[in-house]
């Protein structure tokens, strides 16, 4: 029973790692970015989450629909603004721009709320479970998380494939210059993109600023969970990077339960082992 | 002469230092077929990007309707009613054909085509339409290349070596579907390696060489010798 737990939470916290996932395999379709803020936007989304609570007095959980067009605005702006121009034949300029970025985003948050650790108080529903069976419960915000993180990852995967958005995305990311021909902008789909990206981090922040303590200097290993969930899953579908995520989530889980030290060593080390084994992850990207 | 739909004056284009085009002009009126024609590198593709919007130039080069549309952007231009079928046709890989068609009609521009109208003119396609672009035939990617084009209702359509790559009959069978395309109010430029083919479906020829025009008139009344020495610079 113990073990039917620990895999539970596993899948669960995966939920919030596809999250992450599914904002940065986004923009590097769309646009070959890799974003190296990615970590720490969402640290900004928990930390305006908080913001929103104190000075609404909002439930955390609805904080999610002020955080994510403020987050959204953030992204199409910061596309616009600054990291088209960054965007070119070398890959190099935007990973310097935006571990720049990072740097900025950590130090502003630093001087802004201090090195405290942060946490929002949803209520009742934080300690709130359901019986699963004799000796398994389940967490009813750990299991809000999951669902929540699901219907985020099918909204994606039906805009992308379903919807003349989606179809402005794919186009752009298979040709831009032939994308361009047919009408589309480029610096306003990209931004666009980005905007999408940051909407769904809003989200996965949310989350995080609810279910733990968070720091300005908690960023980067996001960052790092995302990538991992990213290539175990594969840049194929978006259920690729929810499946990436839980594989992500459980083997933690799994490497904690073995020794409380080991939960991050056990990922990296499923992560690795993907690597290895199949490296265009479990759900690779048809090539035609 | 009438006022001229697309009047290029004196345009010169470049790829970094290297110099593409000296100076090329070129009209094309409303409801015209307008063939350039050259060898390798005389810089067509060159002619039809700064066209497109592709390539940018200076404001001026490029007339449209009599508006000047050198600076604009590629998607800005296709607004006005351009559209390029690009060389080598270059659809997008991971869309179907009715998505590749539905995203070059993207724009909305009022106008005589719509998916049904293209199915109409290439009936293959429509059995096709589910299938990845990446499985059609060399032939059948050209039909959704110029399908794709349409969809903006352009009034003026610039076909980038359409026979590229692809069996004679099937040629044959993409240049008969031009008249239906001229006959819905478009007027094409056409860029040819197959100087045959290009006189039969233009009305006039502009043939160009490294990048300067060396020779125009109207398809019916060239000769093949002077067609010959503007091609090989004799």
């Amino acid at each position: 029973m113990e073990w039917v737990n620990i895999i539970i939470q596993g899948v669960l916290i995966g939920g919030l790692y596809a999250m992450f996932a599914a904002g940065l395999a986004l923009i590097f379709g769309v646009m070959r970015l890799v974003n190296i803020a990615h970590g720490d936007l969402i640290v900004l989304a928990a930390y305006i989450a908080l913001m929103t609570t104190e000075t609404l007095g909002l439930n955390p959980l609805l904080a999610i629909i002020v955080v994510v067009p403020i987050m959204a605005a953030i992204g199409y702006g910061l596309q616009r603004v600054l990291l088209n121009r960054t965007l070119g034949e070398d890959v190099l300029p935007p990973l310097l721009v935006t571990f720049g970025l990072s740097v900025i985003i950590q130090n502003a948050l630093l001087e802004l709320f201090s090195a405290d650790s942060r946490r929002l108080r949803a209520g009742s529903i934080e300690v709130a479970s359901l019986p699963l069976m004799e000796g398994v419960w389940i967490g009813v915000l750990p299991l809000l998380q999951f669902v929540v993180a699901v219907a985020v990852i099918g909204g994606l995967q039906f805009l992308f494939y379903r919807t003349a958005f989606g179809r402005a995305f794919r186009a752009t990311s298979d040709d831009q210059t032939v994308a361009q021909l047919m009408g589309l902008d480029n610096r306003h789909v990209f931004a666009l993109a980005m905007a999408l990206s940051l909407a769904v981090i809003a989200v996965a922040g949310v989350f995080i600023a609810v279910r733990t303590n968070f720091d300005p200097a908690i960023g980067p290993a996001r960052l790092i969970f995302g990538f991992e969930a990213v290539i175990i899953g594969g840049l194929g579908s978006m259920w690729g990077t929810l499946a990436g995520g839980i594989i992500l989530g459980v083997s933690q889980a799994i490497g904690a339960q073995i020794n409380p030290g080991w939960q991050l060593l056990a990922g990296h080390l499923a992560f690795l082992v993907i690597l290895a084994l199949r490296p265009e992850g479990l759900f690779p990207k048809v090539k035609g | 002469m009438p006022e001229p739909l697309l009047d290029v004056r004196s345009l010169d284009a470049f790829y970094g230092d290297f110099q593409a085009l000296f100076g090329a002009s070129l009209k094309v009126v409303a409801g015209e077929v307008v063939a350039v024609i050259g060898a390798n590198g005389a810089g067509k593709s060159t002619l039809l990007k700064c066209v497109a919007g592709v390539i940018t130039s200076r404001r001026g080069a490029i007339l449209f309707d009599g508006e000047p549309i050198g600076e604009a952007p590629a998607h800005a231009v296709v607004a006005r009613g351009i559209a390029l079928v690009p060389e080598g046709r270059r659809l997008f890989s991971s869309l179907s054909v009715e998505e590749n068609l539905l995203i070059g009609g993207q724009l909305g521009r009022p106008g005589p085509w719509s998916l049904s109208r293209i199915y109409e003119l290439f009936p293959a396609l429509w059995e096709r339409r589910r299938a990845p672009s990446s499985l059609l035939s060399g032939g059948e990617q050209q039909m959704v290349a110029i399908g794709r084009a349409l969809m903006s209702n352009p009034k003026l359509l610039l076909c980038d070596e359409i026979s590229l790559g692809l069996a004679p009959i099937v040629v044959r069978d993409l240049y008969s579907r031009l008249p239906s395309i001229l006959a819905e109010g478009s007027s094409l430029v056409i860029v040819e390696q197959d100087i045959m083919q290009a006189l039969k479906a233009a009305n006039r020829v502009y043939c160009l060489q490294e990048g300067r025009i060396a020779l125009t008139g109207s398809a019916a009344t060239l000769t093949r010798e002077a067609i010959s020495a503007a091609y090989f610079g004799a």
